[in-house]
């Protein structure tokens, strides 16, 4: 090695700044809410000859940790395939195909070469959420898609963007194929300035150390990234870890689909096996291989927070490819879930693996689903059609340290819930309640953390009522001892009569008149240790403010 | 009233600030009749911050029935809220909602470890919900339970709540359950401690709304009973006049006001900090700024631009706790002096986050301290003075520092303690000049059209390299950099903010009634400076409004040069400051006007900050200024002329390597660096060419 640490740790530093530069450039121009406020978006930096992941940005969305280096990857052997055209300085491709080292439709994924004395260095690559990237229903999350097709508008990588000139033919058939295409070039504009604003950062790293000294520095990082993931899965003995995590179902097909996983660790090396998992599904729950990938990697970093995201620390782990199962689909499957719900089973299926070997850095299993409540239809006040979606947290798992957090967000997202009094602004609902949802959260030494409970009425017009959210079937599970988190729970009340969706957690376009209710519970944390274990001041303190009846109590802590 | 006007349009001449820090309570007394300042330094009380403040007075000798103003800066609602040590409060609330406080927005704490604990502000027994409900646009769709309001007053004086809070859904639409509300209040609950929502911060977003209520409650009969109190024992003293508070938007209000909105003193201290950054830097024709004030815990950030700091509606003092007032926008980006270095397990060197604090602290503090920080590496390479070190008998010694750099940092990187130490430094500053960077970029601003603003203890050890890293051209250190918050309490002006939500596309917006807005916001403010026993030089008004692209969530601030513009003038200067801010036009997509804000700030008489050093003390020449020379290093040791700060000449120029020692702080002159002293005694650095 000749590099010294010291510039090292400088260098690393620099280009870590160039991708939050790049995540606040994107967030802070963006119009779509998901890109500006759920800050739904992630920008890295990726190496010139496979891809393989530098940099990313502290602030990106953990579920888009391991996908973008499999995405630029995609691209780079598609140009030395002559399958996608190659690039010239100032071009930036757009592409959002799932099969291509995705997620789904909606993550649209911008990349940008850099050139250094006429060579690409690196490349500089983003993903943000789009609300609508056209097909079946707005917003993309169908439940019951049973081809990508369905599901919208799918790009294969083009160059949107020629020697820095936006091309307008492209740019007119996109817009001809989603909704709301009249503000998604402010969209488009922030996130190829977040590329543009890399670009110049970069520049300014590269000049001050000499190319050759960062593209070393880039090396000894990597394999120093790889060598810190290495020491902490040292931690975990030499072994097979199992577990089985459930999905309730794909939507259309009401049966669960399981998430087998066998971990095997050997000094220091992790193996993630997910054979035995359930066949390739018909609705929208399959995962892709990269989103498959990128949650097991956000899942270790949830473990241990402090590894930098970079290639190297994915070294150690290896994923085995599940071939012929949903944890693997192939077009034209059905992806729309993958993102926001697959990912976190997948996510919970590592941490229950681990839980016994690692006790004091995982938790009870957490709520797990995104919430996805969307209410599309007429508001004959405003003459217009609308699309309402109201995502939602659950509890979280109990844990060495605590009781779980009550109404933390998804495990793969860091994304605010939307106000209940903007959502009154801005659509035809009335809120009746906003509540914790008491009882949700499994009894422990630390218990769960508590889910949400909602209800809203629908005012006038017409609508339609959607949802894709998790856990219904099962309760996120305790560890340790401890019971399961509460079950998720969806009630359509209509006409005074109530009504549960046959999937549980899955439904779509279930049709509402004015005065129709929607209620929500959403799932408590697992919780963690035995439930008898727990101090009974605690215990009482839980009674006394409500969060659970003193027969509960007597059932779940047995006192 | 009268003798109060007559009071306001007196001859203000002895003005004392007092700051209450989490370590010292700081005094500076101007006198500007008889052309002196008294300084003091005294430790905080905790228990009670007067007890500090009557020392500090004592200290600094003054004569209180002689004072014409005391202004005070106080940590008392911030420490209150940071450690949960608040009055029991309760809430009442809409029907269905007494868990919003809890629930927050789905958030955690980080966004990688599930792991995270929240307390909220007001216990789940303590909010109680009512039958009321308004809709979005106002309209009553139940009527306010005025029985079940009295009743559940009742349960929670009967439960011992001291402060209580109202905060029904939709109040920002139609405040009239509310105000309702506050009426049966005035009534039934036993003291003045009662919080509406609507009227401290009337804008949509029932989280922060509430938590911005609550927070306000929690603290208010705190902060009354300590305002009186000092006001008590300072009357006792003699002291005849009013004291005034600061606020976090770096105003002053009387202490008879201040508990009414006490949650805008949080976070006030850091507040009066940036206002004195801004008062030094215009005088010294230096109005743009990045304040940089690093201390032995925190390091703070804010940027001044035309010498007015950047406010912000929505800070967040902590996790889920936000408090949306306009307070100035200081961002604490590390951890100060005490910042600890180590070897991570890849292998690299790392400082920060975590910090030894303020015990055991650095290892040179002699606390008991044995990891290497900062502070410990800046000793080490003869930057602090290492004749500090002797003063602890039986302490660390410069030897014994070494050993721990070379075991714990040398050994593993394969260098020495120096250069260990050097690495250390280096890397803090290439950390905070990436941070001081994403605060300037977040704002939207380059920091190299600014000049660096260095104080606390550490920030003049670090700045010049700081500003290196970012290009910028100059770094400022003001005469009395450890006293700043309290010269902010000195030259502080009267303040009060509004802001009044209008949410309409612009082609659809009255404007008549936005200029109505403006005037009566106007006229509001003026009637409160004019209640305040204040003399005021003059007033000045500024007004911005809050836009955005429709179908966009941020907002953003557009100054106004009056308080009647048109609707172009309008989308004109949005689409200016739009393109300034992001680079991008968006000609196409129509704007929406959000907010109307009014800024009324009344100027007091101008304070000669010339005074902060003394005439007396000082040297003829640059020769006589200079206490010796010691071995410091930059790259390689130096011998280094080292100055006395109150013996410099007037004119003074410094050549670097250079370092000026003074009771405060150290300030460094690295080698190719020109340090000019300017009339108010501030050493102005410009910055060779890089290294």
């Amino acid at each position: 090695m000749t590099i010294d640490p010291i510039t090292l740790s400088v260098i690393q530093s620099g280009l870590q700044q160039v991708c939050d530069e790049m995540d606040l450039t994107f967030s802070r121009a963006a119009f779509s809410p998901v890109i500006a406020e759920a800050n739904d978006r992630s920008d890295g930096i990726y190496s010139a000859e496979d891809g393989s992941l530098i940099a990313q940005g502290a602030a990106g969305l953990p579920v888009f940790v391991g996908t973008m280096q499999y995405s630029t990857r995609t691209l780079i052997e598609m140009i030395k395939a002559g399958k996608v055209a190659a690039p010239k300085p100032g071009d930036i491709y757009i592409v959002n195909d799932p099969y291509l080292g995705g997620t789904h439709l909606m993550d649209v994924r911008f990349a940008m070469p850099v050139y250094r004395d006429g060579e690409i260095f690196c490349w500089l690559s983003n993903t943000g959420h789009w609300p609508d990237t056209g097909g079946a229903v707005p917003g993309g999350f169908s439940a019951s898609a049973t081809a990508v097709e369905q599901e919208g508008l799918r790009l294969p990588p083009v160059r949107l963007f020629k020697q820095g000139v936006l091309d307008e033919e492209i740019y007119s058939i996109i817009c001809s194929n989603i909704r709301v295409s009249e503000q998604r070039i402010g969209d488009v504009k922030a996130q190829a300035a977040a590329l543009l604003v890399g670009e110049q950062r970069l520049a300014r790293i590269l000049d001050r150390y000499s190319d050759d000294t960062v593209r070393e520095a880039i090396a000894e990082l990597r394999v120093r990234a790889a060598a810190q993931m290495r020491a902490y899965a040292k931690l975990i003995p030499n072994g097979v870890y199992t577990s089985v995590a459930y999905v309730d179902s794909d939507g259309v097909v009401d049966e669960p689909l399981e998430i087998r996983l066998a971990i095997t660790a050997k000094d220091g090396e992790l193996e993630f096996d997910f054979t035995g998992s359930s066949k390739t599904c018909m609705g929208p729950m399959n995962s892709v291989l990269a989103t498959t990938m990128s949650s097991v990697y956000l899942a270790m970093r949830h473990i241990f927070p402090d590894v930098p995201i970079s290639a190297g620390a994915f070294e150690p782990l290896t994923v085995k490819r599940p071939e012929g199962t949903f944890l693997d689909a192939q077009y034209p499957r059905p992806v729309s879930g993958c993102a926001a719900e697959v990912s976190q089973r997948i996510a919970e299926s590592v941490f229950l693996a681990l839980v016994e070997a690692l006790p004091d850095r995982v938790t009870g299993a957490p709520a797990g689903t995104s919430g996805n409540f969307a209410l599309g239809g007429f508001d004959p006040e405003r003459n217009r059609g609308f699309v309402m979606y109201q995502i939602s947290g659950g509890g979280y798992g109990g844990n060495v340290d605590n009781d779980g957090l009550s109404n933390g967000c998804s495990t793969i997202g860091i994304s605010k819930a939307p106000p209940v009094e903007i959502m009154e602004q801005q659509f035809p609902v009335l809120y009746h309640r906003y509540a914790l949802r008491e009882g949700s959260g499994g009894a422990g030494k630390h218990r769960g953390g508590f889910g949400l409970d909602y209800e809203v009425e629908l005012l006038r017009g017409h609508a339609t009522a959607s949802f894709v959210m998790d856990h219904g079937r099962f309760g996120p599970p305790g560890v340790l001892g401890g019971k399961d988190g509460m079950p998720n729970s969806v009630t359509i009340i209509k006409s005074g009569q109530k009504i549960v969706p046959e999937h549980l957690s899955k439904a779509q376009d279930i049709p509402l008149s004015p005065g129709d209710r929607v209620r929500v519970g959403t799932p408590g944390g697992g919780g963690y240790g035995d439930p008898r274990a727990r101090d009974r001041e605690e215990v009482a303190e839980d009674v006394r403010l409500g969060r659970y009846t003193e027969e509960q109590i007597r059932e779940l802590f047995g006192a | 009233m009268q003798e109060k006007s007559l009071q306001g349009a007196g001859r203000q001449s002895q003005v004392a600030g007092i700051d209450v820090g989490g370590t010292f309570t700081d005094l500076v007394l101007f006198d500007s009749e008889h052309g002196t300042v008294r300084l003091a330094k005294t430790p905080t009380t905790l228990d009670n911050q007067a007890t500090g403040v009557l020392n500090a007075l004592d200290a600094a000798e003054a004569d209180l029935a002689a004072l014409d103003l005391i202004v005070h800066g106080t940590t008392t609602t911030t420490n209150a809220v940071l450690e949960r040590n608040l009055c029991k409060t309760g809430l009442i609330t809409t029907m269905g909602f007494r868990d919003i406080l809890e629930l927050g927005r789905r958030t955690r704490p980080q966004a990688y470890g599930m792991k995270g604990d929240f307390k909220p502000i007001i216990p789940r027994d303590l909010r109680l919900e009512i039958p009321e409900r308004m809709d979005a646009r106002g309209n009553v769709l139940t009527p306010l339970d005025e029985d079940a309001l009295r009743a559940a007053m009742q349960d929670l004086v009967d439960d011992g709540c001291e402060a209580l809070v109202i905060h029904f859904l939709h109040s920002y639409a139609n405040p009239a359950h509310e105000l309702r509300a506050g009426e049966i209040a005035a009534e039934v609950w036993p003291n003045g401690n009662v919080t509406i929502g609507h009227t401290l911060l009337s804008e949509s977003r029932e989280f922060e709304r509430g938590v911005t209520a609550a927070v306000n409650a929690s603290v208010q009969p705190l902060l009354r009973r300590y305002v009186e109190r000092l006001a008590d024992q300072l009357a006792a003293r003699g002291y005849r006049h009013d004291v005034l508070v600061m606020n976090g938007n770096g105003g002053m209000v009387s202490a008879r006001h201040v508990a009414a909105e006490a949650a805008k003193t949080v976070m006030s201290g850091p507040a009066s900090g940036v206002m004195a950054a801004a008062y030094t830097g215009r005088r010294a024709g230096i109005p743009d700024l990045i304040t940089y004030d690093m201390g032995g815990t925190s390091t703070d950030v804010a940027l001044i631009r035309n010498a007015e700091p950047a406010v912000s509606n929505e800070i967040e003092i902590e996790y889920a706790m936000p408090i949306h007032v306009p307070m100035v926008d200081v961002r604490t980006v590390g951890a100060g002096g005490g910042s600890i270095a180590r070897i991570t397990p890849a292998g690299l060197l790392q400082v920060g986050p975590d910090s030894a604090g303020a015990t055991p602290g650095p290892i040179c503090y002699g606390r008991g301290g044995t990891l290497p920080t900062i502070s410990d590496a800046n000793m080490l390479l003869g930057r602090l003075n290492p004749a500090r070190l002797n003063s602890v008998p039986g302490g660390p010694t410069i030897e014994s520092i070494a050993a721990i750099f070379e075991e714990k940092l040398g050994r593993p990187l394969g260098v020495s303690a120096i250069e260990a130490a050097a690495a250390v430094i280096r890397i803090a500053n290439t950390r905070m000049a990436d941070a001081v960077r994403m605060v300037s970029v977040s704002l939207g601003e380059d920091p190299r059209d600014f000049a660096l603003f260095a104080f606390g203890g550490a920030g003049p050890l670090h700045s010049t390299a700081i500003a290196r890293e970012l290009g910028i051209p100059r770094v400022l250190t003001p005469a009395r950099p450890g006293i700043t918050n309290a010269l902010g309490c000195v030259v502080a002006d009267l303040r009060h903010d509004f802001v009044n939500t209008v949410n309409r596309p612009l082609h659809s917006v009255d404007i008549a009634a936005v200029h109505e807005i403006f005037a009566k916001q106007s006229a509001e403010g003026r009637r409160l400076i004019d209640k305040e026993a204040v003399a005021i030089r003059e007033i000045r008004e500024i007004c911005s409004v809050d836009m955005q692209f429709v179908g966009q969530t941020h907002l953003l601030r557009v100054p106004l040069s009056s308080p009647t513009p048109t609707i172009d003038e309008l989308q004109a200067r949005f689409e200016q400051a739009y393109f300034h801010r992001f680079r991008v036009e968006l000609s196409d997509i129509r704007a929406s006007l959000v907010n109307v804000n009014t800024s009324i700030i009344g100027r007091r008489a101008e304070i000669d900050l010339s005074l902060l050093i003394d005439a007396g003390s000082r040297k003829p020449t640059l020769v006589e200024a200079q206490t010796g020379t010691r071995k410091v290093w930059f790259g390689e040791w130096m011998e280094t002329p080292i100055y006395w700060r109150d013996n410099l000449p007037a004119d003074a120029v410094i050549h670097g390597p250079a370092i000026i020692e003074q009771m405060d702080t150290t300030i460094i002159i690295e080698p190719g660096d020109i340090g000019n002293q300017d009339h108010d005694g501030n050493i102005i650095i410009k910055l060779g060419a890089a290294q």
